[in-house]
């Protein structure tokens, strides 16, 4: 069984953590997920750095700025995470833009993730429609899941095609906007999660975008599984470092 | 062959909509709106009326005697550079404007490099009343104080881009994410026939009245509506699109690309995305386009800063990839040279871009019956303070 899967089984509310990788520092990866699994986070997504990450805010992408003039690169993630599952249990997902995947070549990077212990990806910029016709049955292939987002704007028709190609979860994008943008939650936001609440998908969702800090994750685990934090989650490790990652985390819950 | 856009958005392997989930509905707005708004006799009327009144086409075919005797050939000049603003830019815009008003939109977000664009997004954004806030890289908001200076003028907000390396193609991220972050009020004026689709085609579509009067002209001028050769300069690649339009599928019609070389293609300063681009994503556009082997996307150089984009519209790679079209690159030397020759022998200061497209005069050999027509897509205006320096004037 994927992972994924695992986590979600239960009705405990889940808590997944995003980080670029390489940054603050090249070798901060294999420090962060540990440190991140210690604390009792149930989640990671690994940010591959991208030179153009265009669906984030500042925060996620000077880190990925950061991260790739540390020296960051595809195949250098791939080395420092060889034998993560030595060591770590909970889902690994890997997030990150279309192009680096493409250069690596789809195949070889779907082999290379699950020879890894990758469970799953986020791609922001590759669309359902794409990934259905012409990468799904390769990563079928490899045993990987392909989470997709959807937004407040996302037409009813279209969420519930997601959800038919969807496998893991859908991240549900808190309202509209790019990364890290926004502190609390206010009406709308409780009508379009309970309007996707009353769909009953398949697929469970996770809700991002926005979340912070306690306050937000406890409001946004009310309407789905749980909540995925970035943004204020590299703005703590740029400010304390790596070795209060747990102190960010009970903070939260 | 088909060199016009498919159903799904293709030119062959390139173009598409590779983007977030939070631009789907934006993209598709327009992908469903385009065609038909654009099309419709209102519409029609009103882009004709402007294109006429207010930008000053129809723009001259020019038969260029002296260079057509020295070059032994027949040579004659789509004169874009006297439209409104001083390019080609300004179809596009005018065309947009309108149909972000039909589509109810009361805020318009646009990207610049050089400011050419955000000029021509500006004037269409005065015209109209419409708010208008343009995303420029920070360096080249220092490079071209003068463009700047023209947008504030003409009441637009200049949002300096400070992500990545700071120039037209972080503008451009800064662009995409402020249209993600207002999805309904505001329409995104893309600059040039790249982006997601339905972005190329839309351009393409709104340019093409370049060649739809070229065909006219030289019907009148030759007895025949078309060339033997086309030639324009190609960064994303928009004025070149409007001139290949209508002769995309008359295979009688050579079709020539001019990109930048600029210091020289293996000099590690070059814009010459179709011979140093490898296929990848830019923009939510599948093209050709510049980057490491990692497929982090890599800033290119050239001294007109019209043609310093790291990729080229998707029809472009297809026309490059199919061989429809021949590429030709040319260092900034020989394009300065012929900014000053065009000067001297036609009387036409030519934008720096423009004066790549002339130099192909150089290597090509044309014979005394064949007729060449060149995009004039800009003034050279906007370049005199590159002029100055290069040739100490």
């Amino acid at each position: 069984m994927n992972r994924i899967d695992l986590a979600f089984q239960g009705d405990q509310k889940l808590l997944s953590i995003y980080f670029s990788a390489g940054h603050p520092n090249l070798d901060d990866t294999i420090p962060i997920i540990k440190a991140l699994q210690s604390s009792g986070v149930d989640m990671i997504e690994i940010g591959l750095p991208f030179s153009d990450p265009l669906a984030d805010g500042p925060t996620i992408q000077k880190s990925s700025t950061k991260a790739l003039r540390n020296g960051m690169r595809t195949e250098k993630l791939f080395q420092q995470l060889e034998n993560i599952r030595n060591e770590i249990n909970i889902p690994l997902v890997l997030m990150g833009y279309f192009n680096p995947m493409m250069q690596f070549g789809i195949e070889s990077f779907c082999q290379k993730c699950k020879s890894i212990g990758i469970d799953g990806l986020i791609i922001p910029d590759l669309p359902v429609e794409i990934y259905h016709e012409n990468y799904k049955s390769l990563f079928d292939k490899y045993g990987l899941y392909n989470m997709f987002l959807i937004t407040p704007q996302t037409p009813e028709d279209r969420i519930r095609y997601i959800d038919e190609v969807s496998n893991g979860f859908i991240y549900l994008v808190s309202s509209a906007s790019v990364t890290g943008a926004k502190s609390t939650f206010g009406e709308a936001q409780a009508k379009y999660f309970n309007r996707i609440g009353n769909m009953k998908l398949k697929t469970p969702q996770l809700v991002g975008f926005g979340i912070s800090n306690s306050a937000t994750y406890k409001a946004a685990s009310k309407y789905s599984r749980g909540a995925i934090i970035g943004s204020a989650f590299i703005n703590f490790l740029e400010k304390e470092g790596v070795h209060k990652i747990a102190n960010f985390i009970s903070s939260i819950r | 062959m088909r060199y016009q856009v498919d159903e799904k958005g293709f030119y062959g392997d390139f173009g598409g909509a590779y983007i977030p989930e939070m631009l789907y509905p934006n993209i598709e707005e327009l992908r469903k709106s385009y065609i038909e708004i654009s099309e419709d006799g209102e519409f029609q009327k009103e882009f004709k009326f402007l294109l006429k009144e207010y930008v000053g086409r129809p723009t001259p075919l020019y038969f260029a005697e002296r260079l057509s005797d020295k070059y032994n050939t027949k040579i004659y000049l789509k004169r874009e550079d006297l439209c409104h603003t001083g390019a080609h830019k300004v179809n596009n815009t005018i065309g947009q404007i309108l149909l972000a008003k039909r589509l109810g939109k009361n805020r318009i977000i646009a990207e610049t490099g050089a400011g050419q664009h955000g000029v021509a997004t500006a004037t269409v954004c005065a015209l109209m009343g419409i708010q208008c806030i343009v995303y420029m890289g920070e360096l080249d908001i220092r490079r071209q104080a003068p463009n700047v200076a023209r947008m504030k003028m003409l009441g637009a907000e200049v949002r300096p881009a400070q992500s990545g390396s700071k120039t037209l193609k972080d503008a451009t991220n800064e662009a995409i994410r402020d249209w993600i972050n207002n999805p309904v009020d505001t329409h995104y004026i893309i600059g040039s026939v790249v982006g997601p689709h339905p972005y190329p085609d839309m351009v393409a579509r709104f340019q093409s009245v370049i060649s739809s009067e070229t065909k006219l002209q030289l019907m009148e001028k030759e007895g025949r509506d078309y060339p033997d050769h086309v030639i324009a300069c190609v960064g994303g690649g928009s004025n070149a699109a409007g001139l290949y339009f209508h002769y995309l599928n008359d295979l009688r019609v050579n079709i020539i690309a001019v990109e930048a070389a600029g210091k020289g293609i293996d000099s590690g300063k070059s814009a010459a995305t179709s011979a140093l681009g490898k296929e990848g994503i830019i923009h939510g556009s599948k093209t050709l386009l510049m980057q490491t082997p990692d497929g982090q996307i890599t800033e290119p150089y050239s001294i007109s800063a019209g043609l310093d984009y790291p990729g080229v519209g998707p029809m472009h790679a297809h026309l490059y990839r199919s061989q429809r079209a021949e590429f030709i690159s040319i260092p900034d030397q020989e394009a300065m040279d012929w900014g000053l020759t065009l000067s001297q022998m036609e009387g036409i200061i030519p934008a720096i871009e423009t004066a790549h497209a002339f130099a192909v005069l150089d290597i090509k050999q044309f014979s005394p019956n064949e007729i060449i027509v060149f995009n004039c897509s800009g003034r050279g205006d906007k370049d005199l303070d590159t002029y100055i320096d290069y040739f100490k004037l």
